[in-house]
């Protein structure tokens, strides 16, 4: 929102919070499947990250972090990644979202269960991270060169 | 003592809750609507559904506020017509 760096309290306290927030965000993810948390809400932590430092950088300046040409692929590789461990799953053999007939080698039983989810949470984490930053980039109508 | 505490909460909500329809400063309001948002959190997790109240307080007192935030930076106080 700042077109340029106004206040060097604000950035100095934005930079020094994001990577914690991210952090946490990671954290939340990996830890989805012993306690509250999950891919979603890693995602959403993972994207105020971002935010953060959009807006108190400027958009212009923060693009080096996450940069606005980038998010809507990643948001759908994210929903592809989601969509296909699924559909490979049924492929398989199995159900839709039946990691136990995913076609891995050298994993069996709960361990590919174990991964199968991670995969799976790995893409929702992506998809809801980058599509945040995406609707934030396209509220301001910052463009896919950078203005603004 | 529990139920103490969640009819404080439940007061503490509809207190904000009302503070942000009668405000007439969209930002105050904004960060009102924050309050608001974390004090669901807060029932929720006393009500023991601890994954959606984490969900509620991060989406709704983080994200949401920040995407009003930039709607209140797009709009201009008088309208132009």
């Amino acid at each position: 929102m700042i077109t340029q760096t106004q206040s060097p309290i604000i950035e100095i306290a934005a930079r020094g919070l994001a990577p914690f927030i991210q952090l946490l965000g990671i954290y939340v993810f990996f830890h989805g499947h012993y306690g509250p948390g999950g891919g979603f809400q890693g995602g959403v932590l993972l994207a105020a990250g971002v935010l953060l430092l959009r807006m108190s950088m400027g958009s212009v300046h923060s693009q080096a972090h996450v940069s606005s040409k980038k998010t809507v692929a990643l948001c759908a590789l994210g929903a592809f990644i989601f969509a296909a461990t699924g559909i490979i799953a049924i492929l398989g053999g199995g159900e839709f979202m039946d990691y136990h007939y995913l076609p891995v080698p050298f994993l069996e039983g709960p361990d590919l269960r174990y991964y199968g989810i991670l995969f799976v949470e790995l893409g929702i984490t992506m998809a809801v991270m980058t599509g945040l930053v995406a609707i934030y980039d396209d509220v301001l109508g910052i463009g896919h060169a950078g203005t603004n | 003592m529990p139920w103490a505490i969640e009819l404080m909460l439940f007061i503490i909500l509809i207190v904000a809750a009302l503070i942000a329809l009668q405000l007439r400063n969209l930002l105050a309001a904004v960060i009102t609507l924050t309050i608001y948002s974390f004090i669901v959190a807060l029932i929720m997790i006393s009500l023991g559904s601890v994954d959606v109240g984490f969900t509620e307080a991060v989406v709704g007192a983080g994200v949401v506020g920040i995407y009003l935030v930039v709607a209140i930076f797009k709009t201009t106080r008088k309208s132009c017509d």
